[in-house]
């Protein structure tokens, strides 16, 4: 189970280009994969993950650990999505420091990043409304819905901080559900 | 050659700089970059601006947290493969002990209505900060009809099949390194980055939380 933990979040963490929004996707992927818990669980998590410091890939990796193997599934989870930057880094710090000028490097970046968009975006959808049973258009979805494009208003117009909106959407949650 | 003191010193300042960091980040990797900035370039003078610009462009391109790996990159500058350890840990453990304490709670408490309806609250604003976060990444990512054609298909077969994102990532890497094989042998120029219309030099951090 523990060594299952460690190289589900290593694959995570290596192919984790563009940070932690886009490895929401990968997370889950994963935790369907291994049917490690329901997806209103899964998604619970990654709110609880947004709520605390730090990035929130590796905030999830803790939590999802911390589900499945209790405190070493925690440790184990949140080594396996670190590692790869350490790995990678030490490496490209070493032999390759100017690496982002090269070409190649050049090259695959741009086919890697307008994937890297979509796989965001995908994110939103699937992370967003996956696990709903229909009716499609409940009172639960519609909330939701409300809450998003309220986030976005907040963010977009007031340039609000991401705390502030989570503090906010965590207030709205419990007056609206 | 430094003395063991003076390398043990120079872990514990790593250790410890980034440990400070690390819990006054909410916002993700982004969030850390100005106060990683500010105290390894402005206040303790690690490393210069120059540098730093470059150490940011490679930390958000490589996998992983572009906090995460902007602390690798400083500790390894500083102290090698022990320091860029040192660096790691620091960053990761302040806000590890956190969650560890949130999911505590959660376990606890996680049956709770009105935890429950928070969560399903911040559930919504999450999804505000994805859609944010693509269409950063995508502004500056998609801005030609190849990468327009690359994004929209992407999205297409994320959607429709069942496919890993990790093929979708790996095959995103090749498909770059052949278009742009293709254009140069048409003769068409290829940019493969959005040209910048600003004309001095300075850092610029991307815009999205990561």
């Amino acid at each position: 189970m523990l060594w299952e933990l460690f190289i589900a979040f290593l694959k995570i963490g290596f192919s984790s280009f563009g940070g932690g929004y886009a490895a929401i996707t990968l997370i889950q992927y994963e935790v369907e994969s291994h049917n490690w818990m329901s997806i209103p669980e899964f998604q619970e998590i990654v709110a609880l993950a947004g709520m605390a410091p730090g990035p929130i890939a590796t905030n999830s990796a803790t939590l999802i650990g911390y589900h499945i193997g209790g405190i070493s599934g925690a440790v184990i989870s949140t080594l396996g999505v670190v590692f790869p930057s350490f790995f990678i880094i030490v490496i490209i710090a070493t032999f390759l420091s100017r690496i982002h000028h090269n070409q190649w490097v050049k090259s695959s970046f741009y086919g890697l990043r307008p994937i890297i968009a979509s796989l965001i975006a995908y994110a939103a959808i699937h992370f967003g409304f996956m696990g709903k049973s229909a009716p499609l258009l409940d009172w639960s979805t519609l909330a939701t819905l409300v809450i998003c494009a309220g986030a976005l208003f907040g963010i977009i117009k007031y340039k609000m901080h991401p705390v502030t909106i989570i503090v906010a959407s965590g207030l709205a949650g419990i007056i609206l559900f | 050659m430094p003395t063991t003191t003076n390398r043990l010193q120079i872990l514990l300042q790593l250790f410890w700089t980034f440990f400070r960091i690390g819990p006054a980040t909410f916002g993700g990797g982004y969030a850390m970059i100005p106060l990683i900035e500010r105290e390894t370039v402005t206040k303790r003078k690690w490393i210069d601006k120059q540098e730093m610009s470059d150490l940011i462009s490679i930390a958000g391109s490589a996998p992983g947290g572009v906090g995460v790996n902007a602390s690798a990159f400083i500790g390894h500058r500083l102290g090698g493969i022990g320091g860029a350890i040192a660096a790691i840990i620091g960053i990761t453990l302040p806000t590890f002990l956190i969650v560890f304490i949130l999911s505590f709670f959660y376990v606890q408490f996680g049956d709770n209505p009105k935890l429950e309806a928070a969560l399903k609250g911040i559930h919504g604003a999450i999804i505000a900060l994805i859609l944010i976060a693509a269409y950063k990444m995508a502004k500056s990512s998609v801005f030609d009809k190849t990468t327009v054609t690359i994004a929209l298909s992407a999205l297409a077969v994320l959607l429709l099949t069942e496919i890993n994102p990790i093929i979708a990532i790996v095959s995103g890497l090749f498909i770059g390194i052949i278009l742009v094989r293709i254009k140069m042998l048409l003769g068409i120029k290829v940019f493969t980055e959005k040209q910048p219309r600003r004309s001095k030099e300075e850092i610029v951090y991307p815009e999205y939380y990561i």
